[in-house]
């Protein structure tokens, strides 16, 4: 076949072949050579293994930092999933008003995380905020202080994520469950199963795609959590609630410490594979198994 | 005749898929080809091979004696008819048939003249102005057509175009398509998988499975002296009636079963071998109901009227055969019958190579 | 005899719908209680905030806090309010998002109508940056746009923005070309069209929906974006997201809620301005995103 076939398609991909090898590929590659020197303020070729990572894995606050994201990815993406379908659920019983609602349970989403952490911040203020108000009622024994509770500040973050995150969940979900045969539900009523069972029992399986897709892509949103945090909490109180984003962040920008920052940055970066890699081969196997057929 | 279309040991894959196979195939000039098969055979992938819409692995494609294998579609001098109408949605009529002209940057006058010509010929006259969302599904076929037409291409490809309609405007459209030949003789290709279009529109029709060309021949001989048991098997509805048999030179008998069948008027009978295993092919309307010497006693099994003809189901040992009768004849179930073959319209096959003999 | 039911079938208002609407009306409470919380506080004045419930309306409307937001809070030093930040987004979100839409959908086009060997194979790499975290790339991307010469200013951050936009804006155009019947690209290119002219003749006019999608999409999330405009804008060019964090989180000096929550609706009217009047858009937008095709 002729080189110059096509010659025109070759030339409008040239930018995104392009910005893959050097940005996607190429800043990978970088990374993780400088993962193995000792770079402080700026990069330099001075080898020293894998000190950084162990260096790394010695620190207390990487510590705290990797706990607060299992901590976080685990409540949000349950929390998201869960809060999610069930509000597709609920939406979807032909309610008046369907798209009020929906209006109201996607919004947060258009809003950015900085909005969300300081609105947050301050409903969750102890001293104005929430906590207050149940006392001015009468109910002196509530107690909201978990932005200044080490051990709850990252609830806290948890709680603000969901509630932007949530209406994502259910316009996939909605989605999916709009997208269900008449004739199943059709079925399902004749053979008399009780609504809840059949959501749980056989709508729940068939959304499997999307409840996939739903979790890979909240996954892989937790990993990169870091406005979020700096609006509600700047990390604290101390650095209960730092993220490994905000630890790379820190060693990049303000510590000068090129090395360390690389060195987190790489294990971010294997573990969103990690993530990613069962999913996409998955997709990948499906997808040609597909187009055989 | 010279040729029009010369396609010259033509491969084509997808990846490891192989779809066309060291294929070859001339179309004469003022020639009406059908490429005939069912899905997957591979007769859309020539079409679009030849219209250089895919990329061929090896071989050539010649039109009017010149190599375009490499070269651009719209340097072919072909015009397409798609399955799908293909008309730009965001465009009127009007534009959808000049949509060629201006890119090839004819004048203006030139385009009004010919898109004139092509709506009078095609009744399309009134829907000019509007867009293709506002067109029947036979309408939008018309102005298909018509943007072929207005290319003066020097040759017409048809990919499945009537296969959106329903069966009444397919009957018309095809009526339309065969006018339309004989008023312009341009070489047409056209691919389908309905036998009743090929049958009715083509000069030549080329039967295509896995890839190849199985038999290719004029709708009368594919009909009655298909060349193997796919091409007898896939032409003809209801279709063609098998038995296996084998052959006894001794007394030229075929025997089926219990069952034992003259076929000594068979035109070919020198041709067959003794103890050869053979399948014996009679279409529906080559079997009488009638008592003879030769003829094979049965019961009926089944009734489809049909209107201008009744089917009637027996069977002869165990394989079901139809036969096609007159609308009015009168048979109920359980009918004893006697049926008898018509030998100088049937076909005997090869069991091994399945090839006609 | 059976009786034979007249008229229409009467309607029963169960427990099980009054349960309904009384759990989503709660939910929708809760959704909505930051904004409410957002509002009131922004029209209060501080002595109020420091006295009364937080969640209580207003006894005097006040509206001081809106232009002090908007014309005078002080980020450090400077006390220019979030105007320039207001400024700075437009002029980096408006570019960006024509410079990625257009160069995703020429991508789009090309990988769904002119395939060519290894082209899917960039496709998939680019498709992995959507997913590599931001930690991993910002310092080596600088160093790229440093060498450029163009990190730190306006076209550098709209280089970012194009190059973390591309993936999915290229995702989202190359399923929906996709999805158009194949049979009306090949009737263009018998009619003559070349790459070009069958991408402007042909198929920009089709693209309305997906564009609006694109645009959407785009618009909030880099109207949203921190992290990015924190790293690569530059002093003079930080967009309002990093304005607005750095009003809130001064270190010094008295907190003036109001003004804070004033700023934070100022910072999020644009992307909330868009969700509510593209509505349905905006959820096609998400499904299109994240549902592969």
């Amino acid at each position: 076949m002729p080189f110059y076939r096509n010659i025109a398609a070759k030339i409008a991909l040239l930018p995104m072949i392009v910005i893959s090898l050097t940005v996607f590929v190429g800043c990978i590659i970088y990374s993780f050579v400088y993962s193995l020197t000792n770079s402080k303020l700026v990069p330099v070729m001075n080898y020293v293994g894998f000190d950084q990572y162990e260096r790394l894995f010695k620190q207390r606050k990487w510590d705290v930092a990797v706990e607060n994201i299992f901590i976080y990815g685990f409540v949000f993406t349950i929390g998201c999933l869960i809060i999610g379908f069930l509000l597709a659920v609920l939406i979807d019983q032909k309610i008046r008003g369907e798209s009020l609602f929906r209006t109201i349970f996607l919004y947060p989403y258009a809003m950015s995380f900085v909005v969300t952490g300081l609105v947050w911040k301050w409903v969750l203020n102890p001293t104005f905020g929430l906590e207050n108000s149940m006392h001015m009622w009468g109910m002196t024994w509530f107690e909201l202080d978990w932005l200044v509770n080490r051990d709850l500040a990252i609830y806290a973050v948890c709680i603000a994520a969901v509630w932007q995150g949530a209406g994502f969940v259910m316009v996939l979900m909605l989605a999916g469950l709009r997208g269900i045969d008449e004739d199943i539900w059709k079925s399902l009523s004749i053979e008399g199963v009780a609504k809840w069972k059949s959501y749980i029992f056989v709508i729940l399986p068939m959304l499997r795609p999307m409840v996939v897709t739903a979790i890979v892509l909240i996954a892989a949103g937790v990993v990169k959590v870091y406005d979020l945090i700096l609006a509600l909490t700047s990390g604290g109180p101390g650095y209960a609630t730092t993220t490994p984003a905000m630890y790379v962040m820190e060693n990049f920008f303000s510590r000068a410490n090129l090395g360390q920052a690389f060195a987190a940055s790489i294990i971010m970066f294997i573990s969103v594979v990690c993530i990613l890699a069962p999913w996409a081969f998955y997709e990948f196997y499906l997808r040609n198994k597909y187009a055989n057929n | 005749m010279k040729n029009s279309v010369e396609v010259k040991n033509i491969s084509f894959s997808y990846g490891k898929t192989e779809i066309l196979n060291d294929l070859s195939l001339d179309i004469k000039e003022g020639e009406f080809m059908v490429l005939l098969g069912p899905s997957g055979c591979g007769k859309t992938t020539l079409l679009n091979c030849i219209a250089g819409l895919l990329d061929l692995t090896d071989g050539q494609i010649w039109i009017e004696d010149d190599n375009v294998t490499w070269k651009e579609p719209k340097d072919r001098y072909i015009g397409m008819v798609f399955q799908s109408y293909a008309l730009y949605p965001s465009m009127t009529v009007e534009k959808n048939l000049s949509f060629g002209l201006r890119m090839m940057g004819t004048a203006k006058d030139l385009i009004n003249e010919k898109i004139k010509k092509a709506a009078n010929l095609l009744q399309i006259n009134e829907l000019l102005k509007r867009k293709p969302s506002q067109l029947s599904g036979g309408q939008r076929q018309r102005v298909a057509i018509g943007r072929a037409l207005v290319r003066d291409a020097k040759v017409f490809l048809f990919d499945e175009p009537l296969s959106n309609l329903d069966a009444k405007l397919r009957a018309e459209l095809r009526y339309e398509i065969k006018k339309l030949h004989r008023d312009l003789s341009n070489t047409m290709i056209y691919v389908t998988h309905d036998q009743i279009e090929a049958m009715t529109l083509a000069d030549r029709i080329s039967v295509m499975k896995d890839g190849l060309i199985q038999q290719l021949d004029t709708p009368k001989q594919i009909y009655n002296k298909p060349a193997n048991l796919f091409v007898a098997g896939f032409i003809g509805s209801p279709s063609m009636n098998f038995l296996n048999a084998k052959f006894e030179k001794s007394n030229q008998n075929i025997i089926v079963g219990n069952k034992q069948i003259d076929i000594s008027k068979y035109e070919n009978i020198n041709n067959v071998i003794n103890d050869q295993e053979v399948v014996f092919g009679i279409r529906p309307e080559n079997i009488n109901i009638e008592k003879n010497e030769n003829s094979i006693h049965c019961k009926v099994e089944l009734v489809e009227p049909m209107g201008a003809d009744t089917l009637v189901w027996t069977s002869v040992e165990g394989n079901p055969i139809s036969i096609r009768l007159e609308g009015s004849s009168n048979f109920n179930l359980n009918d004893e019958i006697n049926i008898s073959f018509d030998i100088n319209k049937s076909s005997i096959f090869d069991s091994k190579s399945e090839e006609r003999i | 005899m059976s009786t034979i039911p007249k008229g229409p079938r009467p309607k029963h208002l169960t427990i099980g719908r009054i349960g309904l609407y009384c759990f989503i009306i709660m939910c929708a409470l809760f959704f909505l209680m930051p904004l409410y919380v957002m509002i009131i506080t922004s029209l209060k004045d501080m002595d109020e905030i420091r006295a009364a419930n937080i969640l209580n309306l207003p006894k005097e409307l006040s509206f001081y806090a809106w232009p002090k937001a908007w014309s005078q809070a002080c980020t450090g030093f400077v006390c220019e309010g979030l105007k320039p930040g207001f400024v700075n987004s437009v002029k980096i979100t408006v570019p960006s998002v024509i410079v990625s839409v257009a160069l995703s959908a020429l991508n789009g086009y090309a990988l769904a109508f002119w395939r060519f060997r290894g082209a899917y194979f960039f496709f998939g790499l680019c498709m992995f940056g959507a997913f590599i975290p931001y930690q991993v790339m910002v310092y080596p991307l600088l160093k790229i746009e440093d060498f450029l010469g163009i990190y730190s200013s306006l076209p550098g951050i709209i280089l970012v923005h194009t190059i973390f936009g591309m993936p999915i804006l290229t995702l989202i155009f190359r399923n929906f070309y996709a999805s158009l019947p194949i049979d009306l690209f090949k009737a263009a290119r018998i009619d003559g069209g070349n790459f070009i002219k069958i991408f402007f003749y042909v198929i920009i006019p089709m693209s309305t929906p997906i564009t609006i999608v694109a645009v959407i999409l785009q618009v909030t999330g880099i109207w949203n974006d921190f992290l990015l405009g924190l790293v690569f804008a530059g002093r003079d060019n930080q967009p309002m997201t990093v304005q607005l964090n750095n009003i809130v989180q001064v270190d010094y000096g008295v907190a003036e809620y109001n003004v804070d929550m004033s700023a934070t609706i100022l910072t999020s009217l644009v992307p909330l301005f868009v969700y509510f009047i593209s509505g349905r858009w905006f959820v096609r937008g998400i499904a299109a995103g994240a549902i592969k095709g």
